[in-house]
């Protein structure tokens, strides 16, 4: 099977996966808005992605997207460390060039996934999994009131911002790669794709971070605007 | 304006393959700046040789910057801190009086160190011979109006076809990939009428052949353009793997 005997193959998938995962964070953080304007049509959007039969479906093939995402990444980079050599440079200097997020996905990516398992705990734990299990589960303000409110705020927003501040970087350079790495780019395409993957980036962090903040200010300190 | 400059030089040393390197420090002192790097290099080997000792093992041929025999790892680049030049084409007025310039041999598993700065580059001849070229009988040079071919494509497999293959793209990426290489040897075939008859069997081969060689995946850190001495693009590599994934899928 060419997608995992051959490094093409294997970039393929990473960049398929890819894309989906920048799809998927992008309808999250379009659904969080939906939270500012109105927490009663919020409360509808989490009670429709209860545990349905599509939502555990959708969930099902999320998992599995990051799943295979995560295994190759561990994967790519172990051949890649191999292929390397053992013997590193004295002295190297990055290009300019050269993006810094280019050269750090893997840390970035795990950075993403620490932060992801803490937004599991407090968000998904609490709702979609109770209801699995035949419990009560958490509405959507009252898991959000958990997570941002006067208790918790300080150690969830500074840790939400840093992992949004990773998946921008990650994002940055995973976007336009994942169209170089399927053979959709060429000299035109390879500039406008880069700013397309900035603006992209930006869009999904101004998102997540104007919602985490304003969240706090209504949680924690009650500010009603 | 030409002047002479001192400067110290921190070289890798290894005595075989399986001999443990190091780096050992030389100084050159009283070196013109318009001498190339590789002729001080000669000086310097001249004197050791003078005093008995080991010269440095280090690549070259032309010294025209066209053969992709010279190598070098300068200071943190492949050839040097020059862009769009080889370690022949780069001159001592790069660096400054009193500097320590570091040079070590490239570094990855599929080009293992011969001796000091040499690296056998076999490799790249055996991706090569695994379809790097058109194989049915070209018989005379047919009219030059006969096959139309665009003038875009014309350029970009003539820039493809300007790589040397001297292995700057595997020392300069962090997973020791030879994406640009395959991808530039690729190119220059699939952009011409001459080449797609073997396109497909052409792009399988020379993959296959260059992931079974050990050299790593690609992951578009764009180092490898950055640092080719012949300003071989990344859109190559693009190109690559759309070859190789039509190739796949008609499969």
């Amino acid at each position: 099977m060419w997608l995992t005997n051959s490094s093409v193959g294997r970039k393929v998938v990473m960049s398929v996966t890819g894309l989906f995962l920048v799809l998927f964070v992008t309808f999250h953080a379009l659904m969080n808005a939906v939270a500012i304007f109105s927490l009663k049509a919020y409360e509808a959007i989490c009670e429709f992605l209860g545990a349905n039969w599509y939502a555990l479906v959708g969930t099902a093939v999320l998992a599995a997207g990051f799943a295979i995402h995560i295994i190759y990444a561990f994967w790519l980079t172990y051949q890649n460390r191999k292929a390397r050599g053992s013997d590193s440079y004295d002295v190297s200097a990055r290009p300019k060039t050269v993006s810094w997020a280019s050269q750090n996905m893997l840390v970035l990516g795990l950075i993403v996934v620490c932060f992801m398992i803490v937004h599991l705990i407090q968000f998904w734990a609490k709702m979609q999994l109770p209801e699995i299990m035949g419990e009560r589960p958490a509405g959507g303000e009252e898991a959000l009131g958990a997570a941002f409110g006067p208790e918790w705020w300080y150690y969830t927003l500074p840790i939400y911002l840093l992992g949004f501040c990773a998946l921008w970087f990650h994002i940055s350079h995973g976007f336009w790669s994942a169209f170089q790495s399927i053979g959709v780019n060429g000299n035109n395409w390879l500039p406008r794709l880069k700013k397309i993957a900035m603006g992209w980036a930006t869009l999904v962090f101004v998102l997540f971070a104007v919602e985490a903040i304003y969240f706090t200010l209504h949680f924690a300190f009650g500010t009603n605007f | 304006m030409e002047k002479n400059i001192s400067f110290k030089l921190k070289i890798w040393r290894q005595a075989g393959p399986k001999e443990e390197g190091r780096f050992e420090l030389y100084e050159l002192n009283d070196i013109p700046t318009d001498t190339s790097f590789l002729e001080a290099l000669d000086i310097l080997n001249e004197q050791l040789v003078e005093k008995g000792e080991e010269p440095i093992m280090f690549d070259h041929d032309c010294r025209e910057g066209i053969c992709g025999m010279c190598s070098l790892y300068i200071n943190g680049h492949p050839h040097g801190p020059a862009t769009g030049a080889t370690t022949c084409q780069l001159y001592v007025r790069r660096f400054h009086d009193g500097e320590t310039i570091t040079v070590e041999p490239w570094r990855s598993a599929a080009f293992p160190v011969i001796k000091d700065l040499m690296v056998n580059r076999n490799a790249f001849d055996q991706i090569q011979q695994a379809g790097g070229y058109v194989s049915f009988n070209t018989g005379g040079a047919q009219d030059a109006n006969a096959l139309p071919i665009s003038k875009v494509a014309a350029d970009e497999a003539m820039d493809s076809a300007t790589c040397i293959g001297c292995g700057a793209c595997v020392a300069a990426c962090k997973n020791g990939s030879a994406m640009l290489f395959v991808s530039a040897k690729v190119s220059q075939f699939a952009l011409l009428p001459q080449g797609k008859p073997e396109a497909k069997r052409r792009v399988k081969a020379m993959l296959a052949k260059m992931d079974e060689l050990g050299f790593g995946n690609c992951t578009n850190t764009g180092a490898c353009a950055a640092e080719c001495p012949k300003n071989i693009k990344l859109s190559n590599i693009a190109r690559l793997n759309r070859e190789y994934i039509c190739a796949k899928c008609a499969d």
